[in-house]
């Protein structure tokens, strides 16, 4: 494999974690959130400053995870209180403010962030192996609570949560426990893009990312982990396929988002749906 | 004298954020749509000002161009992009509004440079005046007064003229409306031509403002025009010119004060996010989401 192949390949099983697990909260539990770059970002620099510390990688992961989780359940507690349209701006909010935050501190390396990371010392290759493997682990951990009685509480409270309180589910409970899923993930993806690129810059992690994340959610289909895995690859490669249109690239880009959206709301789920419904009648 | 200075300044701000975020809340009002698109329509009206008055070499001309335009963009967004998507979750729609938006940006770009395009004749941004003091530059004033006539000719034509009355009817109560014979359709397009005619005067001001349109011009509103009509209560007009009043206040004097630990737009929407945990419904919510 070429050195290009192998980090496209580890960008697009950063991209499948962080997309998976934004589509945790707001595919499976409704809390749309805007702000999942903030959480990748709080990971990578969470996991940067502990390999500086202490070199270990295990540890780096897992403060990550830890960091990111914790933001994520104090974001949490805001999805308590505000809802729906409101949530989602909360949110756009919290993506301004880590990026709006980390630039002015210097002990996060400021506008120019944090290089040096020291490396995990698996090499381009073994990264990308750890990479695809950790991707894998969160699309089964993603079917896995998708079928089991969390997912169906979450999917209870995403529909309507006035009615998963008359069936005794602790709406807020599950809300905490999608953000806090949802988040630590983003922040292990964060922690792995630390040793993948050994730098780590505000601007990566900024609202357009978020923004991108969503719609790959939204292109995958809305709550379906198999369509937003897909939608995660496609909208990953699809920039490098249209390189021939190199600089319309941008607006081929919005030009397809748009054309697709408008032309299957559903997202890719929907397509499969509606495509098997027409198979099975025939 | 310094403080007054922020105070206009953060005033006139106020009244730019308020044109911007007037169309989107009264898109939010009646669609439950985040019109994330509304940006796009903000810098066609930067552009065609512009472009209008460097080919007359009349600013006024313009801003009337960029304001008899817009609106046909408006409602044809309405028609083609949002119509279709109305039965969806509403972030299916908003995220259509994204890609409409980066489309958008990228064919300015290309159209007009990357650079950007400046006025040829703008005495304005450059002439200041002093007020006792004050120190007031001649696009600020046109701003606030631009933003106050509107905001008058929009109260009256809302509450004396029957269009403007059936159109506050439906968005407060579609289906009762609609029984006493308004045309919900017409209301909407209605709607998208007055919210992009008033981003299009916004967009133009800007523009004349920094003396400079580029392609990113409208990026501040897609993402700050959303937090004020969500602080001003999403769908509510007062709230909104509230809201962005209280935001470019927050901005103008929070820059001087913490401007070391947090940068503009993560002091905008601290200020957001702390007023959304005291308020959750925005200031005048009285219909929850």
């Amino acid at each position: 494999m070429s050195a290009y192949e192998i980090s496209l390949m580890s960008v697009i099983g950063l991209n499948v974690i962080l997309a998976v697990s934004l589509n945790m909260i707001s595919g499976f539990c409704g809390q749309i959130s805007l702000g999942h770059g903030a959480f990748y970002g709080a990971g990578a620099y969470a996991a940067a400053l502990t390999m500086i510390a202490s070199s270990s990688v295990p540890l780096a992961l897992l403060c990550a995870a830890t960091v990111a989780a914790l933001l994520g359940i104090v974001v949490g507690f805001a999805s308590l209180r505000v809802r729906s349209d409101f949530l989602a701006v909360t949110t756009i909010g919290v993506s301004f403010l880590f990026t709006g935050f980390v630039r002015k501190q210097a002990w996060l390396g400021g506008e120019m962030g944090i290089s040096n990371v020291p490396g995990s010392g698996l090499g381009a290759v073994g990264n990308m192996v750890m990479i695809l493997l950790f991707a894998g682990l969160t699309i089964a951990l993603s079917l896995y609570v998708g079928g089991s009685w969390m997912g169906f509480a979450f999917r209870a409270v995403g529909q309507d949560e006035d009615a998963a309180a008359t069936l005794g589910i602790n709406a807020g409970a599950f809300k905490l426990a999608a953000f806090g899923i949802g988040t630590a993930l983003a922040g292990l993806a964060g922690g792995l893009y630390a040793f993948f690129t050994q730098f780590v810059t505000a601007d990566t992690f900024d609202f357009i990312l978020s923004v991108m994340l969503m719609a790959m959610v939204v292109i995958g289909g809305i709550g379906s982990t198999a369509g937003v895995v897909v939608a995660a690859v496609g909208l990953t490669l699809l920039p490098e396929a249209i390189r021939f249109v190199n600089d319309y690239r941008l607006l081929v880009f919005g030009g397809l988002l748009v054309l697709f959206i408008r032309l299957a709301p559903g997202g890719l789920a929907g397509v499969t749906r509606r495509l098997t419904v027409r198979a099975t009648k025939s | 004298m310094y403080y007054v200075d922020l105070a206009v300044t953060g005033l006139s701000f106020g009244c730019m954020y308020a044109l911007m975020a007037v169309g989107l809340t009264l898109v939010y009002g009646l669609l439950r749509i985040l019109h994330v698109a509304h940006a796009a329509v903000f810098a066609l009206g930067a552009y065609v000002t512009v472009i209008v008055a460097n080919a007359t070499g009349n600013i006024g001309l313009g801003i009337l161009a960029a304001i008899a335009v817009t609106p046909l963009f408006g409602m044809a967004i309405y028609r083609l992009l949002y119509e279709p998507l109305l039965d969806y979750r509403p972030d299916v729609p908003m995220i259509a509004s994204v890609g409409l938006l980066v489309l958008m940006q990228d064919a300015f770009r290309i159209a007009f440079g990357e650079q950007g395009v400046t006025f040829r004749h703008n005495i304005y941004a450059f002439k200041i005046f002093d007020i006792s003091g004050v120190r007031v530059n001649a696009v600020q004033i046109a701003i606030l007064v631009c933003a106050v006539s509107v905001f008058i000719a929009l109260h009256l034509f809302t509450t004396r003229t029957r269009i403007g009355i059936g159109w506050r009817a439906t968005v407060s109560r579609p289906k009762i409306a609609t029984s006493f014979g308004i045309d919900a359709i017409k209301v909407r397009y209605l709607n998208f031509a007055i919210g992009s005619a008033l981003a299009a005067l916004a967009g133009g001001l800007v523009g004349l403002l920094n003396n400079l349109v580029d392609p990113v011009i409208g990026y501040v509103v897609s993402y700050k025009a959303l937090a004020i009509i969500v602080l001003g209560g999403l769908g509510s007009v007062r709230g909104t010119l509230i809201a962005s009043l209280v935001l470019g206040m927050v901005e103008s004097y929070g820059t001087i004060f913490i401007g070391s630990w947090l940068n503009r737009d993560a002091i905008a929407f601290l200020a957001l996010i702390a007023l959304l945990m005291i308020r959750p419904q925005g200031f005048t919510g009285a219909r929850a989401a």
